[in-house]
This record gives structure tokens, sequence and C-alpha cells, in this order.
């Protein structure tokens, strides 16, 4: 690999650690409402650590630069010398933000906001610099001690020459250091001879030994040292440069150091050599920028899915009995003997279950932990809680809980959206929940769990619950339902989800910017997937989203309406029974009910729904698929089960647009395109007519 | 034989810039990701150089610097500190600890390789 | 370019030759005894008729999707959208497949019609904009109107007539 090659490479690390590295500052800063503990400050700091030692060495100055300032407070508090306050706290929140959108500018080669940047900075020097600091005056500011150049040094410096007159005479200029190094020095490997080595580098260097220190034989320890030296640089530098030189033994050593002049400073006057100085070459000084390109655009976000081998590994274990497969059904290819027919079936059936088998393990590497979307939420409810004026605890479960990428990234949006409503609207303020008696922190819960094929996510929170009057006033008002439908809680709580239905009564900052809950239940329809609510007055609500763990792939069952061929999703299917005519009974509406063991089931007639005509023998007696939507069954009346098969689902809304009750489309093996059932919209729209027909049938 | 320099940081970056540094100079490179690690190592391994990070996890460079030291097979071993420019305490720490000496971050590939050559 | 000749000197049925700038090729078609011109440029392909699968709760002038290589493709009937009286699809009757931008990117469509004509090079100097009363008929999705072999060409905007037609507003019930 080329030098840039694996200087981006490192660089790619760096961004990446840096991104883990910020995602713990801010986990550790919010849980420090908690408990202010040491060693969660000191995760914080060494986060902040590394992001500056690694910015500063790979070259990005600015963001090394701001977080140093911010490594500084974090020390501070770490040592005890300065607490943690919540000004503190947010500012340092603010920071890990700032870091962050620098990273992410360096990563991808994007501007940065120079002004927030200064700005926070600004906040952060002048907290550094307030008298919040108790106790002890911190030790001189680091950032001050840093660069210090001693004042001027060498004004009537002497142009640099071979030094051979002798110090009396005509001083030389430069320093004589007086080096008594501690006994021990040689233990950690710290030779004298390569300082002396060192110090040659900025001129001649003449060393006198002091030997008189040295014990009798029989006391002497071979591993110390007892030599003091002398030493004489004739070279005119600053003095830093020679104390760097012993800056690794200066503890433990005694060192003095005595400049040289050339001549006493009285006569440096009549002499016309002020223009002739030679400022030591600073070019040569160690602290010389870091060489390392800061350019490292190439590590722009190319979208990947880290897989662990074990998927990797169960992938080359299908793909390796897909080739003996192969291999087995090739042979008949060669030679066909239809005595082999029993064979050739066999090898058959291993090819479907190996592809079947493949195709889950190819699926499986698209999927992540959920905890990839809920990792926002500690800091989302901190930020908003405080806003809101309310206390909150978040408690999150099954962040392991595995679903495709795509319904991840997609299911963020709604989850922010309930969790900012229930914060906002669910949950009440401290006071109020006081006076009802309730514990003035509220609750709100993110729940992840498998559910049949499907995953559950849940929103759950203590709050205030749904005020079902309002609710229905309000649905009423804007004709929703009819003045006199009776509705059950849960159907009334649901009305939140209809388009056109805020209960907000005012519009907040927080939620209720001109989307509903309807636009919520339309991304979650979007993915497949359906979202419900339940709620109890005073003791909080409950929202039950269920998503399909992937979208690409669907396992269906094949029905015949009419002419047209549909697609159920099995997961949806209870089970399918033949119905006869007269096992069906109607209610006033015309809605028909179907007797199955103890339970009546809705009759959805998909014809009649999708006003196709079925077949005139099976109008009445047909074959009844019993689906489960929500936790209630319904039966959906076809003519004609066809296969079961997976089918790869096709978007209809992006070739033309969302339709009701479906689902999707998908390519038959004979090219035709099926529609498919979208069950938990099917029966939202059967729904709606019920309702409507009620109404019209009461009205007449 | 090559010398053999162990390099102990938490950061990732860090540990693959000063492994690409000197093991590109002919080093032989060890890695480990903090002081409880590193010690592990150094106890059942020859080490010619330890260069450490100060702030890690479970046990940092000074505490390994200590322990190190402590170990009659590493009493003259060079150990180099890695520190950033504000921690004048930890350049003392370091020192009292018994370590050889340090290297200021942010330092870029030839610093490290002149240090490293300063102490073999 | 000002027209300095009549009209009819500089229609010309597209040749082999290359349209010239100020020039637009229309593809047209027959369509209740009128001919309409499209965009040539936005005719992705000309395919005989086959049977869609019909959606519900569409308007009536689409016939439903069908499988283009792969692709869900929706087809509409253009007699039907123009309130035209609907006949069976005979041999002639054919699918023109074009492209239309959207607010949401491009989408695929098919347009049914009754036959497909020629290929135009119209002066864009020679397009009349449409009246503006239509008998009847919306004319916001017609770009203009031109003069070719003495008859009257109707040149579409497709993607007024397209995105309008099916991608926008809720859903129409049947």
């Amino acid at each position: 690999m080329s030098f840039d090659a694996e200087m981006e490479e490192i660089h790619k690390i760096f961004f990446e650690e840096s991104h883990e590295g910020l995602d713990a500052m801010e986990s550790g800063l919010l849980n420090l409402d908690a408990s202010a503990d040491r060693e969660t400050i000191n995760t914080i700091f060494r986060a902040a650590h590394s992001i500056k030692g690694g910015a500063a060495t790979f070259g990005f100055v600015e963001i090394a630069h701001f977080t140093h300032d911010v490594e500084t407070l974090l020390d501070e508090m770490r040592n005890g010398v300065r607490a943690m306050s919540s000004q503190a706290q947010q500012l340092l929140l603010q920071s890990v933000d700032c870091i962050r959108e620098m990273i992410k500018a360096a990563q991808a080669g994007g501007a940065v906001d120079v002004q927030r940047v200064a700005i926070l900075n600004e906040s952060i020097k002048d907290l550094l610099a307030s008298g919040d600091v108790p106790l002890t005056p911190a030790p001189a500011l680091p950032v001050t001690e840093v660069d210090t150049v001693p004042p001027a040094v060498e004004t009537a410096a002497m142009p640099l020459m071979n030094v051979e007159g002798t110090a009396a005479s005509s001083p030389v200029p430069g320093w004589i250091i007086r080096f008594t190094p501690h006994e021990d020095i040689l233990r950690t490997n710290n030779e004298p001879t390569r300082m002396f080595a060192e110090l040659a580098k900025l001129g001649p260097v003449i060393a006198d030994a002091d030997i008189s220190a040295v014990p009798a034989l029989e006391d002497l320890v071979p591993e110390s040292l007892y030599f003091r030296w002398t030493l004489k640089l004739n070279a005119v530098v600053d003095q830093r440069r020679v104390q760097d030189v012993f800056d690794w033994v200066d503890a433990s050593s005694k060192l003095e150091y005595e400049e040289v002049s050339a001549r006493p400073a009285a006569s440096t006057g009549g002499v016309g050599t002020a223009a002739a100085s030679p400022a030591p070459a600073p070019a040569t000084a160690p602290t010389a920028a870091p060489k390392a390109a800061p350019a490292a655009k190439a590590a722009g976000d190319t979208s990947s899915i880290r897989v662990s081998i074990d998927k990797v590994d169960s992938l080359i274990n299908l793909v390796g009995e897909l080739v003996i497969t192969q291999s087995m059904l090739s042979q008949f290819g060669e030679r066909f003997d239809p005595g082999q027919l029993e064979r050739l079936r066999e090898g058959l059936s291993h090819l479907s279950r190996n592809t079947r088998d493949l195709q889950e393990s190819v699926m499986q590497i698209r999927m992540l932990p959920i905890g990839f979307a809920f990792n926002r939420f500690p800091r989302l409810v901190h930020d908003l809680s405080r806003k809101l004026g309310k206390q909150v605890e978040l408690r999150l479960s099954g962040e392991g809980t595995e679903l495709d990428k795509t319904v991840l990234e997609k299911i963020s949006d709604p989850l922010v959206h309930l969790v900012r409503n229930a914060l906002d609207h669910g949950l009440e303020t401290p006071a109020v929940r006081s006076a009802a008696g309730k514990d003035p922190t509220g609750t709100i819960e993110l729940n992840a769990y498998h559910e049949g094929g499907s995953i559950i996510v849940e929103v759950k929170d203590d709050g205030a619950g749904l005020n079902k009057a309002r609710i229905l006033n309000r649905a009423r008002e804007r004709g929703l339902v009819p003045a006199d439908a009776e509705l059950t809680d849960d159907q009334i709580h649901n009305l939140i989800f209809q388009p056109g239905f805020s209960t907000a009564e005012t519009i907040s900052d927080v939620s209720g910017r001109g989307v509903g809950m309807d636009v919520v239940r339309r991304n979650i329809n979007d993915l497949g997937g359906h979202v419900q609510i339940t709620s109890n007055e005073g003791r909080g609500s409950t929202i039950k989203i269920r998503l399909p763990l992937t979208l690409a792939i669907l396992d269906g069952q094949l029905v015949r309406v009419g002419a047209e061929t549909y697609v159920i999703s099995l997961l949806a299917i209870v089970e399918t029974i033949q119905v006869k005519a007269d096992q069906v009974n109607r209610l006033p509406g015309g809605v028909e009910l179907f007797r199955l063991r103890s339970e009546y089931l809705p009759i959805i007639d998909l014809g009649q729904q999708f006003g196709i005509g079925r077949d005139p023998s099976t109008s009445c007696d047909g074959l009844l698929v019993v689906v489960e939507s929500d936790g209630r069954r319904f039966g959906l009346m076809v003519d004609d089960l066809l296969a079961q098969q997976q089918v790869v689902i096709k978007s209809l809304e992006s070739s033309y647009r969302q339709v009701r009750g479906l689902a999707g489309a998908t390519i038959l093996g004979d090219g035709r395109v099926a529609l498919i059932l979208d069950v938990p919209g099917l029966v939202q729209t059967f729904e709606q007519r019920a309702l409507q027909a009620e109404a019209a049938s009461a009205a007449a | 034989m090559s010398k053999v320099i162990l390099a102990v940081d938490d950061s990732a970056s860090m540990r693959k810039m000063v492994h690409f540094t000197l093991s590109g100079a002919g080093y032989n490179v060890v890695q480990a990701v903090d002081g409880v690690e590193a010690l592990e190592y150094a106890r059942d391994h020859e080490v010619d150089v330890v260069l450490t990070d100060v702030n890690m996890p479970r046990m940092d460079g000074i505490e390994l610097v200590k322990e190190l030291r402590a170990l009659p097979s590493y009493r003259f071993t060079p150990m180099l500190v890695l520190t950033t420019e504000s921690s004048q305490e930890k350049k003392l720490q370091g020192k009292q600890a018994g370590a050889t000496g340090w290297i200021v971050k942010p330092f870029n590939p030839e610093q490290l390789l002149a240090t490293i050559a300063r102490v073999l | 370019m000002e027209a300095t000749s009549t009209p009819r000197a500089k229609a010309k049925r597209a040749g082999s030759e290359e349209p010239t700038a100020g020039v637009e090729q229309y593809l047209t078609f027959q369509l209740a005894g009128e001919e309409y011109g499209v965009d040539i440029l936005r005719v992705q392909e000309i395919k005989g008729w086959e049977k869609a699968t019909r959606i519900p709760h569409s308007p009536h002038y689409v016939l439903g999707v069908i499988n283009l290589r792969g692709a869900v493709v929706p087809i509409i009937e253009l007699r039907r959208r123009f309130a035209l009286e609907s006949v069976d699809f005979g041999p002639t009757t054919v699918v023109i497949v074009v492209k239309v931008a959207s607010d949401r990117g491009e989408r695929t469509v098919g347009m049914v019609v009754d036959a497909v004509c020629e290929v135009y090079n119209v002066p864009v100097s020679d397009v009349k904009p449409p009246p503006e009363v239509g008998g009847g008929i919306d004319t916001d999705f017609v770009r203009g109107l031109a003069t070719m072999d003495e008859k009257m060409l109707i040149l579409l905007d497709i993607d007024k007539l397209i995105v309008d037609t099916i991608f926008d507003g809720a859903a129409v019930a049947a």
C-alpha cells in the first residue's frame, strides 16, 4: 500500500473511532444526570483526549484546536478541580455535536459552520476562565504554557563561528549547563552520552566530567551513576531548546543553565552588528507541523454494512451445498434415464431448499439491530424534557432485535415523532403529576421484539393518556365519524391517525409542526407495517408498531378473485375455510358475518371492495381466507386458492401511486403482474365504509 | 533480528499510525489496546522499547510503566510515554513512574522515528 | 428565427437528416380521428396492446399495470382520458411508452392510442398556442397546435397530462 493510501486508511479508522468516541461522550454526558461518578467523567475525558490527539496527529487542526478546550474542561472536572454544572453539561453536549459536524466535514470534504465553532469555543473559554473553579487555582493554564516563547534573547548576538578561543579571554556566546544526574538515571535507560549527542546537534559541545562523587569500589553500585558534568554549548540558541535535551530527566536530576554573552552588555552599542544578528533557525524546531495531509475526501460515506463473520461463513457453507446439488443435477443433463426420475426429483427439492436457505442468509446480511435507531433517543429526550420542563426517564429494551436496514432507516423518523409526541402531549409536568399522585418523573419506554414474522416496536408512556371525549368531538367536528356512531374505545383512540386530525390545541415548537399522526401512520404503512394505539386515561398510552422483517421478499398465498390474481402475505393468514351461503349472517347496514367456532368474523368481499366481478357460482359461498390484523380477525372472500410462493415485492407507489388496500405488486412466473394485498389497509377501508354505510342507513 | 516495539494505545488510528511508521522503518511492532493487555504480553515476551499512550481504560500508561519497571527484565528497557503538550503533570508522573521519556502529541512519523532512535 | 416564408413551405416530414435548432420532433398518433403529437425524446418504445392487471380504486382511464421487462408500468387509455368514446382495441391499437418527469422523479407510463402515424419535424415558430376555449376538452395539457401536410396536429404536454392524471392527488374511486 502506498503512503497516501495507508494514511487514508488510517484517517478512516480515526473518523470511525471518533464517531464512536463522540457517541460515548454523549451517552456519558447524558448519564451524568443520575450520578456524576468519576469513571463516567473519565470515560468522557478519554474520548475527547483521543479525538484531540488523533486530530492533531492527522492534521485536522481545527478539530484538535476546538477539542483541546473541551478536553481541558473535562480534565478539570476529572481532577475534581471543577464541578460538573448543568451549564457545563449543555455546553459539552453542544461541543459533541460540533465536533461531530467537524469530523463529518473532514470526512466528506464539506464545510463547517465556522461561526458556530467560534461561538461555542468562546463559551468554553469563558467557562474555563470563569471563577467556577473552586479550591486551589489550577496550575498555570496549559494553553498559555504551551507555546510560550522566551522573551527575545540574544539582542547582541554574534554570528556563529568556529569557537577556538578560550572562555577566559573572549567569552564565546552560548550556554553553560551544570548537570548532576540522579543516581538512578540509567535504570530508565536515559544515557547521558545520548543527551550529549543531542546537545551537540545544536552546536559544539565541550564536556567536563566531575568524578569526585564516585565511591570506593566496594560501595559502588554498577547500575548507578555518580558523575557530574559541566557542559559548554558554544551556540546561541533558545534556552528552551537546550532544556528540551534534558527534558526527560530534569525532574530527578539537578540542572543549571547559565547564559554566556559575547561581551558585557555596555559595550554592545559600539559595534554596528545589530542588523546582522542571525536568529536561530526556527525551521529545525522540533515543533514543526505534522506533514500528514489533511485531505481525506475519498473517505465519504459509501453506504455499507458491517457483517459478522458468522453470517459470511454461513453463506459460504450454503454456496458449498449449492455447488454439490448443482453437480448432482448436471449429471441428468448428460444422459437422462427415466428410471432416475426419483433422484431428479430429490435433486430439485435439494435445490429449492438450498435456494431458500441461501436467500434467507443473504437477507440476514441486511439485518441490523434496532439499537441503531434507539441510540438517538437518550439525547433527544434529554434535550426535549429540559425544554418542556418535564422530568422523564427513558427506558430502552430489545435494542438487539434485528430488522432490515431499509426498514430501520425508514422507521427512525416516525419513531422520533412518536417519542416527541409522547413527551409533549403525553407526559404531564411534574406539578401535574404530583397533584395526580403520580411520580413526578414520567417514563417513556421504547421496546422492540419479534412476534411471528414481524418486528414489534412499542412506544409507551405513563402520561395522561388520550382524552376520548375530546378526540370524539374533534372527529365529529371534522366529519370523520357520524354524529351518532357508537365507537369502542380502541376505535376512538385510533382516530388520531386519521388524516386531518390533530389534538394539539396549540401548535408547539416540539411536535405538531404540521406533521400529524396520519403521516406517521402513512410512513409505517409504506413499510408494509401498521400502527395502533391503546390508551388509558390518566395512566398513559402505548403505541404499537408492527413491521415486516424485510421489504424485499414476501411469502405469499396467491388467490383468485374473478379473473384477477392477488397475493396475500402468509404472515397475515390464520386459516382458510370453505363457506356455505347459509353460514353467513347479515347485519343491518349490510356487513356480513361468518361464525367461526365461537367467533363472528366480518366478511370482506374482495370482489366488492375492489369492484371486480367474482365468479357467479361462488358469489355467496366461496373460500374464506381468515386474516388477522391488529389482533382482530376478518374473513376475505375469494374465488380460489392458487399456489403459495415467495414473491419479490415491487413498489406500486414508485411506478404508479399508493393504492388503498394494496401493499405493492409482483411479477409472477408467467410474466403477469399480480397485486399484493395490504391486509391492515384493507381492513381500515372496510371499516370506514361500514361506518359510512351505517351513517347513511341511520340518516335514511 | 529487528527490535521489538510494544505500542500501547486504545485508539486504533494511533496504533495503526505507529505501526505503519515503525514497521516501515524495519521495527517489529506489537500492539496492545491498554495497559492490561500490554503488561500481559510484556511478561511473556521480550520487548526492546515500550511506547505507550497515557489515557487508556483499565490500566493507564503511567501505571503500566510503573508495573513494568518493577519487573526485573524491564529495569533498563526504554519506555516512552505518548503525551499531549498540556499534561505537564503527566510528564512528571511518567518520570516518577520510571519512563525514559516521552513523545509529545501531535507527532509526525519523522519525529516518532527520531525519538525511538534516541533510545535505541 | 423569424418566419420569412410560409409555414407550410418549411414543414416537412422528418427524413434521415438530423433535426436542426428551433425544430422539434414529434411522434404523432391517431385518436378518434384527430392526430396528436408527443415529443419524440420522451418516447421510450411502442408496443402492441396486452392485457393489463387492473388496479382497484383507480380512475377509469387507468387500465392497470403491465410488466415491462421486470418493471411495473401503468397503462392509461387516452380515449377515456379525453372523454372520447371508448372502442374495442383493434390490430392497429398500440401502447406508446413514454417517460415523464414528475416531482418524484422520472416515471414510465404506457398510453393506449388508436394507431401510430408519423414523425414530424416541427419548427418551434410554427407552434400556435391552443385557443382559450376548447370545446369541452381540457386544454391544460395541450402544448400547442401545428399544421403539417394540411392537417392539424395537437401537440401534448406529456408531463402535465400524465402527472396530473395519475400521480397526483388522492385516489379517485373507479
